[in-house]
């Protein structure tokens, strides 16, 4: 199942929903591993739309489970690629070309949705008008507020700085600009009182 | 929808003016500036702000609000372009009856309820009439700041287009001018078509040009944040009948053709407001109890507080029925 309930947290925190159908001139859907199956499950209800749309979309750990079932949606224009940064020239050439009336669709992670969701608010496109579902890993793009370093997939709070090395903790306050967490050092006061970590929503 | 800040005292702060300039444009429509009576410069204000305009109409105090057309760039001056409106209730006709250089007036502070939205890339203007007004003030700030924009204008003939030939004089490749006598309409889907990322449109004019313009967006795919507007109604008459006040402990009467606004403010009684037009949201009361039916006829309160009886906007909505007690 690569559905997960997230718990009700801070203001802050983003709150994804489901994707659904809209009307729209142009429609760019953006995915990356189990978001695949957002994708599909959106054909289901719409496959017209999906014939006329561009799908980016990363496998990452996936592999070739989704690649050939979102083939054969029959979208206009299919990406497949090996990372996120690898797809970021492609997503902007997409967006700088595109007009009002373009719809876009984020499914995955968390990292994938906000950075993707950053790109389309650069190019004009309000937040609160983008969709998003999450799918899959519940991994956390977390920024250090000490050095600023991001460290991408985060499973475990508090987890050590992949840029500084100090032990963080990993808060709900998200950052829509730098679509990242924010990971605050843990053991300020106390340098070296570690808690031991655990697994995120475990 | 939650409730507007309220304010230590009803209305926006006054400013005293003095006319200074009266316009006749065509046969309906008249601008009117004011200077300061005290000399000094006016508030800053942005473009898209309204005033509202105190009248002495013979011993009447009439509220009606005007958005501003003049540059907000010029704080030495305020303007404002008033349509006559020979079936209304008297504020335009004042204004266009009475008001001569020289006259002393008050008006409010300016208040927006239409602002640009800056992060916009192109604004896209559309103009049915008189709703050119806030549309002049908010294209001299795009040309101060280098935004792109466009206007669509639908008037109802060359007479009756006030500022046409200036605006197509001073931009003729950004300003698109429609006449109802010729036939000539916006063609609203094609210019929605191919705007780029991050366009906004705003309209102002009737309420039909209002809402094609936000189904038809809405049909394209135009997130709602990008499509503005602005409709400032006038209170309707209507049947007159008794409210009671029950913080002010008193019982007032509304006349037929007098908003319930209005008749608590000739009572005495001090109620906020700021846009007297169903726009705001300031003036909203709460209803401690109801044996009637509702007019509800403004744009703030959703279906829902429409329908639960619980809220009013006093500026334009009425009452028809046996009992009503106001918590004002």
């Amino acid at each position: 199942m690569s559905k997960f309930q997230f718990p009700e947290s801070i203001h802050s925190r983003p709150v994804y929903g489901t994707l659904a159908p809209r009307p729209g001139k142009a429609h760019l859907m953006i995915a990356d591993a189990e978001g695949a199956e957002a994708l599909i499950e959106l054909a289901d209800q719409d496959a017209d739309l999906i014939r006329g749309a561009h799908i980016i979309y990363i496998p990452k750990e996936t592999g070739d489970t989704y690649v050939e079932k979102l083939r054969a949606l029959g979208p206009a224009q299919l990406y497949v690629g090996p990372s996120y940064e690898a797809s970021v020239p492609r997503i902007r050439r997409v967006l700088s070309d595109a007009h009002m009336g373009l719809q876009i669709y984020l499914a995955g992670t968390e990292g994938l949705m906000g950075q993707a969701m950053n790109e389309a608010m650069q190019a004009g496109i309000p937040h609160s008008a983008i969709q998003t579902e999450h799918r899959g890993s519940v991994a956390r793009r977390v920024q250090c507020v000490h050095c600023k370093g991001i460290t991408e997939d985060v499973m475990t709070d508090p987890f050590v700085c992949s840029h500084c090395g100090l032990n963080l903790f990993v808060r709900d306050h998200y950052s829509r600009r730098l679509a990242a967490f924010q990971g605050v050092r843990v053991d300020a006061e106390d340098p070296g009182n570690v808690p031991e970590p655990v697994e995120l929503y475990k | 929808m939650s409730a507007a800040p309220q304010k230590a005292k009803a209305g926006a702060e006054k400013i005293d003016v003095t006319v200074s300039d009266v316009v006749k444009l065509n046969e309906l429509v008249t601008r009117f500036e004011f200077t300061r009576t005290d000399g000094k410069d006016f508030p800053p204000f942005s473009a898209g702000a309204h005033t509202v305009v105190e009248m002495n109409d013979d011993g009447r105090t009439r509220l009606n609000p005007y958005s501003l057309m003049s540059d907000p760039a010029d704080t030495s001056k305020y303007a404002i372009s008033v349509r006559r409106d020979d079936e209304g209730r008297g504020g335009s006709l004042f204004m266009h009856n009475t008001v001569k250089v020289g006259d002393r007036m008050t008006l409010s502070y300016p208040v927006n309820l239409f602002p640009l939205d800056l992060r916009g890339r192109k604004h896209v203007f559309l103009a049915g009439g008189i709703g050119i007004t806030p549309f002049m003030a908010m294209i001299a700030h795009l040309e101060r700041i280098s935004v792109p924009w466009e206007l669509h204008y639908a008037c109802r003939n060359k007479d009756l287009g006030s500022y046409v030939d200036e605006l197509t004089g001073t931009y003729p490749s950004k300003v698109h001018v429609y006449f109802d006598d010729q036939d000539q309409k916006i063609a609203l889907e094609d210019l929605l078509d191919g705007q780029p990322l991050g366009t906004h449109v705003y309209v102002c004019g009737p309420k039909g040009m209002i809402n094609w313009v936000h189904t038809t967006a809405a049909a394209h795919g135009w997130p709602d944040e990008h499509v503005h507007s602005e409709e400032f109604l006038a209170p309707q008459p209507g049947k007159p009948f008794e409210v009671r006040l029950c913080k002010s402990d008193i019982t007032i009467q509304v006349g037929e053709d007098e908003s319930l606004l209005e008749a608590i403010e000739r009572c005495g009684v001090e109620a906020p407001f700021l846009c007297r037009g169903g726009a705001c949201g300031q003036c909203e009361t709460n209803v401690v109890e109801a044996d009637g039916t509702f007019e509800h006829r403004d744009h703030w309160l959703d279906e829902d507080e429409h329908a639960s009886g619980k809220k009013i906007m006093p500026c334009v909505s009425r009452f028809v029925g046996k009992t009503l007690v106001l918590d004002r």
